[in-house]
């Protein structure tokens, strides 16, 4: 028995309302306890205090990055199964998040890291838009969605190798295990600056997705049937990978690999919205980004000493959830 | 003025040619058989047609006008197309599958509004499947999935349908069910092209035929001109029994023609 679909209006304010008291509540989460009201007045004031930097510089570009990331991998993970109509698809599938990793594996593996804040993030979207890049010349003017998910395995593999490559050389244990810790993938010590740097890729990925929602409800007929609905097959697949590609790749740069989030969000949200692709999108951005900031706060309030990794738990708790979600769900996928 | 013409059509997939030198036309009112062999090209014709793939060479026009000025939403209003063996990758409700037909009129940021609706009722009234609008499509039997298919194409209202097998693999009673409508949807200025299989079928219902053998245009015009044994001999393959009479046309093959290379 499936669950009952929501009105889509009153599904969205729940969760948009559940976001926003969140980001509000997990800013009181943290090594210290911080006085929140003296936090807000020293700001209003003017006056720098340990608790308006740690509530500014600290937690709040903490909470807003892994709610920016989690809508982004939310949304595209909801997009790309929408387009390949395969509810295995994630966002990792098109080689975009390898890109981005394999961008900062080697300012890290270099050295350059140290050089200014905007290097790291920087080579990330770079990597990305070099997969993005790669693909289309593999692909080419293919119709063909299949050669589209080989060579995103291509790019994939060929960017694990080489960050594999960079891990084996790596100058010291200390800058592999940079390499690794930044893999696994964490919003940790970020501030204002990576929001700052990832949010117009995220916005215009964002958009860019969210345009092709009817046209992935069309694409639930077949390709065929969607072009003779009126819609350019090609250019749209292009917009989508295009806009699934500068958000993940922005989310990765500045974030590392976070995993789960954008396979097993869609899965969730789908019963609740009917299984429409579009209804799809914005609701699986809102998830995603509820769960990596509870997430987040998990990891922060599970150990104090060694902190866990966000991927790491993303991972933990996704992979069994997702086996779960299948077994659960076999019979109205077939 | 014909609704929707065809002149000197060539077409090839990856330089293999699929079909040669087609003409095609069909009238308000009319509804229209496209018959002949496995690997003849109905298919292709249909989609070249229907404007999702370009041909080679040759004209297509809408109401006169050529297909490929037309935008595609204003296509995509006046064309239906019914793809061969339709079925949704996403357990949809069938209310919400027919309302798919509803995009052409659709802009992105709009939702479906009060006619949207009573163009959705409408559908499901004239296919008769108002009884499981809130059932999942992929749980219907085949003859029923095809009339859901067959509803989200009515709601859009098109003034032409092109149905590529839509009887294929449908019990009787859902075959005569699927070109009933068709019929019903040939009328005034609106009209049909069927790709079929069965020939008496194809008899009974079709106001004209046409038929193709190898990517090109063997012959075309009334039911009786067109399904001829020796036409049907040179093109099938086989030898055939035909029958007319007061209810119409039937063709029953009986024995394949063991020198016939197809």
């Amino acid at each position: 028995m499936s669950l009952k679909a929501v009105d889509a209006r009153l599904l969205n304010a729940v969760l948009l309302t559940a976001l926003l008291l969140m980001l509000a509540l997990v800013v009181n989460v943290g090594a210290v306890d911080i006085d929140l009201g003296k936090a807000l007045g020293d700001v209003w004031h003017g006056r720098t205090t340990v608790e308006s930097l740690i509530l500014f510089d600290i937690r709040l570009p903490r909470a807003l990055l892994a709610a920016l990331v989690g809508a982004t991998l939310g949304l595209a993970g909801a997009a790309l199964q929408g387009l390949l109509r395969n509810p295995l698809a994630e966002p990792g599938i098109i080689g975009v998040s390898n890109g981005a990793a394999l961008g900062a594996v080697i300012v890290f593996y270099y050295g350059f890291a140290g050089y200014a804040w905007f290097v790291l993030p920087l080579a990330g979207l770079v990597g990305a838009l070099l997969a993005v890049l790669f693909i289309f010349l593999l692909v080419g003017q293919s119709r063909s969605i299949i050669t589209l998910i080989l060579a995103g395995v291509a790019i994939n593999a060929i960017g694990g190798a080489l960050i594999a490559l960079a891990l084996n050389f790596a100058a010291s244990p200390y800058a592999m295990q940079e390499i690794l810790f930044w893999l696994l993938g964490s919003v940790a010590n970020r501030s204002f600056r990576e929001v700052q740097i990832a949010l117009p890729f995220m916005l215009l990925g964002w958009g860019m997705m969210l345009y092709c929602g009817r046209f992935l409800n069309a694409l639930t007929l077949g390709e065929d049937t969607a072009k003779s609905l009126g819609f350019d097959v090609v250019r749209l697949r292009l917009v989508l990978i295009l806009g699934v590609a500068a958000s993940v790749g922005a989310a990765v740069s500045v974030a590392g690999n976070i995993g789960f989030i954008g396979l097993v969000v869609p899965h969730l949200v789908r019963p609740f919205v009917a299984y429409e692709p579009r209804r799809l999108l914005f609701t699986s951005a809102l998830v995603g980004a509820i769960l990596l900031l509870l997430a987040d706060v998990a990891v922060q309030s599970l150990s104090a000493t060694t902190e866990m990794k966000l991927g790491v738990i993303t991972s933990l708790v996704g992979a069994p959830f997702f086996l779960l979600l299948i077994l659960k769900s076999r019979s109205t996928l077939q | 003025m014909s609704l929707l013409s065809a002149s000197g059509i060539d077409y090839s997939i990856e330089r293999i040619p699929i079909l040669s030198a087609i003409d095609f036309q069909i009238e308000p009112g009319e509804l229209v058989g496209l018959i002949g062999p496995n690997g003849a090209g109905k298919s292709s014709l249909l989609r070249l047609l229907t404007g999702i793939e370009a041909p080679d060479r040759g004209n297509i026009e809408l109401n006169g006008q050529p297909l490929a000025d037309i935008s595609p939403q204003q296509r995509a209003r006046n064309l239906g197309y019914l793809v061969q063996g339709a079925q949704a990758y996403w357990p949809f409700s069938v209310e919400k599958v027919v309302g798919l037909g509803r995009i052409p009129y659709q802009k992105w940021w709009r939702q479906s509004n009060a006619e949207d609706q009573l163009k959705i009722e409408q559908a499901l009234q004239l296919t008769e499947t108002l009884a499981y609008r809130n059932r999942i499509v992929t749980t219907l039997s085949g003859g029923e999935q095809t009339l859901v298919m067959l509803a989200r194409i009515l709601a859009t209202e098109n003034q032409l349908i092109l149905a590529d097998e839509p009887v294929a693999a449908l019990d009787p009673y859902h075959q005569l069910h699927v070109m009933e409508i068709l019929r019903q949807h040939a009328s005034g200025r609106r009209a049909a092209v069927v790709v079929l299989h069965d020939l008496s079928l194809a008899a009974r219902f079709c106001d004209r035929l046409y038929l193709l053998s190898h990517g090109k245009l063997e012959c075309c015009g009334a039911v009786t001109e067109v399904l001829t044994g020796d036409n049907i001999a040179r093109v099938y393959g086989v030898d055939s029994q035909i029958e007319s009479n007061a209810k119409g046309v039937s063709v029953t093959p009986l024995k394949r023609i063991s020198d016939h290379h197809p």
